[in-house]
């Protein structure tokens, strides 16, 4: 038996190829949807297998440092090291910020790191490691800076040394790594108007100015300009320690909150892009109730432009199931070819997008079992008429 | 064949009940034998399509009986169960227009219907070519319908009537969108092909060029049947 569906195809297909086309952009925004959503996720992890850690220690009652802000004292790090298990812990700051570079500015997490440390970036692309205690910076090459750029971060200017390569926020902005004592100025220090302005109202305070306490003006004045904050401590565990447990002990007698990779994961995951998360899917279920619409209006269509044809197979004696398996091979002909096209255009597209798009084989595949049951629940309603047309309408009269 | 192509005893058709039941065959009789082809003409609402419908075995009627060769296929009530099986095997169809199926070749156009009886591709496509250069398009076997004349196109569309062999032919106007020089042509290869293959064939025609040409015309006038002498058959 001949296919029938096959050469209705090959007799309209510059029409077929067309459609699926169109319908091919549109499965391949779907398409790049789930993966702006699975690049999302990635660049959380990346974030944190980038830090190095196996807890991060912040705040206490703060889910810091990244879904909240956090802020505990540069010298928390030496008690932690005290604790049995801990084998390294360094302090880190985070900033977003714009860092300018000439008249731009670029959107970036400034990292404030110690070198050799857990949180320094875990390798280059370009360029080198930063040596010197100030003033030089690492950056992702997702900031579009080049080797000995100089950017500005707050007052002060960096000198671009190395460059590396998917170190981002969890919002999918690239990093700037910089000292840490830069990055604790840049993130707590106050302007020059505002030290000059803060040390005149210190002055004026009889309590803090006492004419008989010398050095002491001056001694509040240095703590006033002086900071020793951090926004976290990152841990990495001794072998043979289980991360659990020295989070407990954190916990217990540090009065921190500490997190392992799984809490920190779930905290970025689950709680960070929920809410994007949620829109995505929202335009997944919307895209897909389009293209259902799409494939069930062409299929609907081209199946009415072809009454007559349908009444003189039915006459002929042509099985219902037959046409039915004419018109339902049609519209996953239409689906496959719209796969083929929605995968090869979000594939091509993707790298442009500013933010990771990660196109997964699974979700592929996924999308093309959905196409294609889309296809065959949207062929339903082209199946239904014309199992209804009527042979006699083949005869006149 | 034995007997008679097909034959038609006091078949009525109702449409509608009560009030509103319009009686569109009255008592209709009529026998064509095989290798026939007989003319059937009336005015329209004369009943001539809900006829072609009834022994098409498209709608069913609401009396009488219809015999197919020696089988009865109606006898107040169908006899047949599977009708779409009698459509494939035992009737033909030429319609007004030729309504090839656009998205196959001529060849298959003729050959879909052996196929649907379940022969092999080889043997339909070979039995849609005898057909064709019976009808002298076989030059044409490989192209679209669209490429063809209007007379070639019919011819097509009589040679997937026969392509099942069938002992009945309904022809529904098969002339109408013809000049008179294919017309003509039309009509005698379908007294060659009901010749040839001893197939008893119903035109219905309004078209007066052909009329002549029926050794035997049936009129239908008001849902009953008339011989061309004038005479009620009923």
């Amino acid at each position: 038996m001949i296919s029938l569906a096959g050469r209705d195809i090959l007799h309209s297909w510059s029409k077929f190829v067309l459609t699926g086309i169109g319908l091919g952009l549109l499965i391949g925004v779907t398409l790049t949807m789930a993966g702006v959503y699975r690049g999302m996720v990635d660049d959380a992890k990346a974030l944190l297998n980038n830090s190095g850690a196996d807890l991060w220690v912040v705040q206490q009652d703060t889910q810091g440092p990244y879904a909240e802000s956090s802020s505990i004292k540069d010298d928390v790090y030496r008690s932690l090291l005290s604790l049995s298990g801990v084998a390294r812990a360094a302090n880190v700051t985070y900033l977003t910020m714009q860092v300018r570079l000439d008249n731009t500015d670029v959107r970036a997490m400034v990292v404030g790191f110690e070198p050799g440390q857990p949180g320094e970036p875990g390798y280059l692309v370009a360029g080198r490691h930063i040596t010197r205690n100030h003033y030089e910076a690492v950056a992702d090459v997702k900031t579009g800076f080049q080797l000995g750029d100089t950017i500005r971060i707050r007052r002060h200017d960096y000198r671009v040394v190395g460059l590396t390569k998917r170190m981002v926020s969890s919002g999918g902005d690239p990093m700037v790594f910089i000292p840490l004592k830069d990055a604790q100025e840049a993130q707590f220090l106050k302007d020059n108007d505002a030290i000059l302005n803060e040390r005149a109202r210190t002055a004026a305070n009889p309590t803090l100015n006492r004419p008989g306490v010398p050095g002491l003006l001056e001694a509040i004045q240095a703590s006033q300009n002086a900071n020793r904050n951090v926004n976290a401590v990152l841990v990495q565990v001794s072998p043979g320690s289980q991360p659990e447990t020295v989070a407990n002990e954190v916990r217990r007698w540090k009065h921190l909150q500490a997190f392992t990779r799984a809490q920190m994961e779930e905290i970025l995951v689950a709680k960070l892009i929920a809410t994007s998360a949620k829109q995505i899917a929202m335009f997944l279920v919307i895209l897909a109730v389009v293209s259902a619409a799409i494939v069930a209006f062409i299929i609907y269509t081209m199946t009415l432009g072809k009454i007559r044809e349908i009444a003189v197979l039915k006459l002929i004696g042509t099985r219902n199931r037959t046409i039915a398996g004419m018109i339902l091979q049609q519209a996953l002909g239409l689906g496959l070819i719209g796969f083929l096209v929605g995968k090869v255009s979000a594939t091509v597209w993707a790298p442009f997008f500013p933010k990771y798009v990660l196109l997964e084989p699974a979700d592929a595949a996924r999308g093309f079992v959905v196409v294609m049951v889309i296809c065959a629940l949207a062929s339903t309603l082209a199946i239904r008429a014309a199992l209804r047309v009527d042979p006699a309408t083949a005869i006149g009269g | 064949m034995d007997g008679f192509g097909i034959r038609i005893e006091g078949l009525s058709k109702r449409y509608g009940e009560g009030d509103t039941a319009v009686d569109a065959l009255k008592d209709v009789n009529m026998t064509v034998a095989p290798g026939e082809v007989v003319g059937l003409i009336g005015p329209s609402g004369s009943g001539k399509s809900t006829l072609l419908k009834c022994l098409g075995a498209v709608i069913e009627p609401t009396t009488g009986k219809m015999t197919l060769g020696d089988e009865v296929i109606y006898d107040n009530g169908w006899k047949i169960p599977d009708l779409r099986a009698l459509r494939r095997d035992r009737i033909g169809f030429v319609f007004q227009a030729p309504y090839l199926i656009p998205f196959l070749d001529v060849i298959d156009n003729v050959a879909l219907l052996p196929m649907l009886a379940g022969r092999p591709n080889g043997e339909s496509r070979k039995r849609a070519l005898e057909l064709l250069e019976a009808l002298d398009v076989g030059h044409r076997a490989k192209a679209q319908p669209s490429q063809l004349s209007g007379g070639e196109q019919q011819r097509v569309a009589i040679a997937r009537a026969l392509a099942n062999q069938p002992p009945v032919i309904l022809a529904d106007e098969p002339t109408a969108p013809l000049d008179s020089e294919r017309a003509l042509s039309v009509v005698r290869i379908l007294n060659q092909m009901a010749q040839q293959f001893n197939t008893a064939i119903i035109v219905v025609t309004h078209d007066e060029k052909i009329i002549p040409t029926f050794k035997r015309i049936y009129h239908i006038r008001d849902g009953k049947t008339f011989e061309e002498n004038g005479l009620a058959l009923n």
